[in-house]
């Protein structure tokens, strides 16, 4: 099977699914002529022709609102943001616009998009520059939220993604668009809505999506030469949550630790621990532990952002806490 | 703003399209008023915004539009959906909060839409709809077709940043969109001089190469309907987006619990402006050239009255939705 990175399979289920339909349109900075600030758009343009791949001016808020409309009357936009902190200028497209306009209109307007980009942080960004988004986004009735982790995830979910007919957010990295992983030469979706046993182990479960899932396979590496071992359920898709999924797992393992990139209070993992605290209350040997940026606007330095961000230390530390091993 | 110099444009040769627009004005009118009583007795709920004053921007460009055309509009949406053919029925049903709503009943007074007339809704958030109509002029370019799409939207707009996104890219993109700013003085209770850094909005369109920023009196039907046809034209042959201020004035407040005159404005400005009256204005102009009498006005507005009455007869006996219907909605269930 071909290996490919993660950003060539982005860029493959976008020229697939142009191929496909010719309803589908990307819009956003630099997506054209410069092929995408972090290459996903490559070679599209040539391909596609100026009508379909979109460079649009810095306004985040406007593209983003262009492509609801369009998407209200049946085209099918698939809006790139450079990055989800730029997002926030458009958050009110994305809320306000694309997530309500179902509802409200009595079903009447559909809206089928796709908001995409990287999500959290890189490498001394700073603070304006490395955030995860996830809970805010997935805090959202009308959106439909998603995470891969790997290239084979982020190609069939990107193009079931665009097949929606639903506004899906889907959350990118730039520190894996580099990541390689296999990928088949032949057509595959993957479903939104459906977890991942990425790992099986009956002594913990470890709950991740997007890069974490990355920390997670690193983990579960490192702890099966002290022969602990662990189920890493990867939610690909985290609105609508794969409960049962979790469920099963933690049922299995009797402890849990979850892993997200964003910060702790109020984040995606607080939703993943109310769904195993309602559902696996009478299986859990300990309480659950959440591994996460810390509490604070990420730093510059690198020792002080390496201290910030959630890690395999700190998530192999949680598994032992979880398991009562030192 | 509105003057009291009619306007030259008035067609008085064509009896029969008179008729039309006062009646579209008519019915938008007495359906205002109703709207009114039924808040007053609680039979609709939430924020709740009159037209009453505004009738010739609804009528006056909607009457140029094919059936194919797009409207998109704000909160102050009722006027635009009727004057687009939403039947009264629908939209007093909407306000009722029921099923047999135009948004069945989950949308409510600021949020109108109907799909088969390609009203793409009301919009609660100033303006949020701006881009999603250059979203819709990108959609029918995209396709090679001829329709237009009009955006409605109060004067306050002009300040805000999606206002000025959208006009950028509907220039940039050479987009087949009408702006249409109804200038009502105030924005709420703010007015305009105070929130722009200019006098004249229209002006706002020479920032934008290609776009045409016209004034027009929005008191006289046809003043509106001859500005809206010259650039809607423009729009369809040419692809080129256009910006047509409309100087307007409320006779309500800004919702129903705002005062109608006394604080932010005073009473003699209110009454300047109702000697202005557009739907009044045609019909003197009508009564006074000979194309209708007052025995026809008088049957005119007894049918469009007992049209509104229905609409609230209807309205009232419309089931509310079901419990069942929460949950609908959210998403759609389908893939493509």
């Amino acid at each position: 099977m071909p290996i490919i990175t993660y950003r060539e399979a982005l860029n493959q289920a976008l020229r697939e699914e142009m191929s496909r339909d010719d309803r589908v349109f990307l819009m956003g900075e630099e997506v054209g002529e410069y092929n995408g600030a972090y290459k996903v758009s490559k070679g599209l343009l040539e391909e596609f022709g100026e009508n379909r791949v979109v460079d649009s001016p810095i306004a985040e808020l406007g593209f983003s609102g262009v492509g609801v409309g369009a998407a209200m009357v049946g085209l099918r936009p698939v809006i790139e943001f450079m990055t989800w902190n730029f997002a926030l200028l458009a958050i009110d497209q994305v809320v306000n616009s694309a997530a309500k306009m179902l509802y409200m209109s009595g079903g009447q307007f559909n809206v089928p998009i796709v908001f995409r980009g990287p999500n959290g942080a890189a490498l001394q960004l700073g603070a304006q520059h490395s955030q995860a988004f996830e809970s805010w986004l997935s805090h959202i009735p009308g959106l439909k939220v998603v995470s891969p982790g790997t290239p084979y995830d982020a190609k069939g979910l990107l193009k079931s993604a665009i097949r929606d007919d639903n506004p899906v957010v889907f959350l990118e990295g730039e520190m894996l668009y580099n990541t390689k992983g296999e990928v088949p030469d032949h057509e595959y979706l993957i479903p939104l809505g459906k977890a991942e046993l990425k790992r099986e182990g009956g002594d913990c479960s470890i709950i991740a999506s997007g890069k974490m899932v990355l920390i997670a396979m690193q983990v579960a590496d490192q702890l099966a030469k002290e022969d602990i071992h662990v189920d890493v359920v990867d939610l690909l898709t985290l609105r609508p949550m794969d409960v049962e999924a979790i469920r099963a797992s933690v049922r299995k393992t009797n402890r849990a630790v979850v892993l997200e990139e964003g910060w702790e209070v109020c984040g995606i993992g607080a939703q993943v621990v109310d769904y195993i605290q309602r559902d696996c209350f009478d299986d859990l040997d300990a309480p659950v532990i959440r591994v996460h940026q810390e509490d604070v606007p990420m730093p510059y330095a690198k020792g002080l952002e390496k201290l910030a961000k959630p890690d395999v230390a700190k998530s192999i530390a949680a598994v032992k806490k979880v398991m009562y091993r030192s | 703003m509105a003057t009291k110099k009619k306007s030259d444009t008035k067609n008085a040769a064509n009896p029969a399209l008179d008729r039309e627009l006062l009646h579209s004005m008519l019915v938008q009118r007495r359906f205002e008023e109703k709207v009114g009583e039924a808040y007053a007795l609680g039979k609709i709920g939430g924020f709740c915004h009159l037209y009453i004053g505004q009738e010739a921007v609804s009528t006056g460009i909607i009457n140029q539009l094919r059936p194919d055309d797009y409207v998109i509009g704000t909160y102050r949406d009722h006027g635009q959906a009727l004057a687009r053919g939403v039947t009264p029925r629908a939209v007093m049903a909407e306000l009722f909060g029921r099923i047999d709503g135009c948004s069945h009943g989950k949308g409510g007074s600021m949020h109108m839409f109907d799909r088969h007339r390609n009203f793409l809704g009301g919009h609660g958030i100033v303006g949020s709809h701006v881009p999603l109509a250059a979203g819709v002029g990108f959609a029918i370019k995209y396709r090679g077709g001829d329709q237009v799409i009009v955006c409605f939207m109060g004067d306050s707009v002009v300040n805000i940043g999606a206002f000025h996104e959208a006009l950028n890219m509907a220039a940039l993109w050479k987009l087949p969109c009408l702006f249409v700013i109804e200038n009502n003085r105030y924005g709420m209770g703010t007015p305009v001089e105070k929130a722009a850094a200019v006098d004249d909005l229209s002006k706002r369109a020479d920032g934008y190469k290609g776009m045409d920023g016209i004034v027009v009196d929005g008191m006289d039907v046809y003043a509106v309907r001859t500005a809206a046809a010259a650039a809607i034209a423009r729009s369809r042959a040419d692809s080129l987006p256009s910006l047509l201020e409309v100087r307007t004035y409320r006779f309500r407040g800004h919702s129903m619990s705002d005062a109608v005159s006394g604080t932010y404005r005073s009473k003699e400005e209110l009454d300047e402006y109702k000697c202005l009256d557009p739907v009044f204005s045609l019909r003197d102009t009508m009564v006074a050239s000979g194309t209708l009498t007052v025995a026809e006005w008088d049957a005119m507005d007894a049918e469009v009255v007992a049209v509104v009455q229905d609409a609230w007869d209807f309205a009232d006996q419309s089931p509310e939705p079901p419990a069942a219907a929460l949950y609908e909605d959210v998403f759609v269930d389908t893939t493509s």
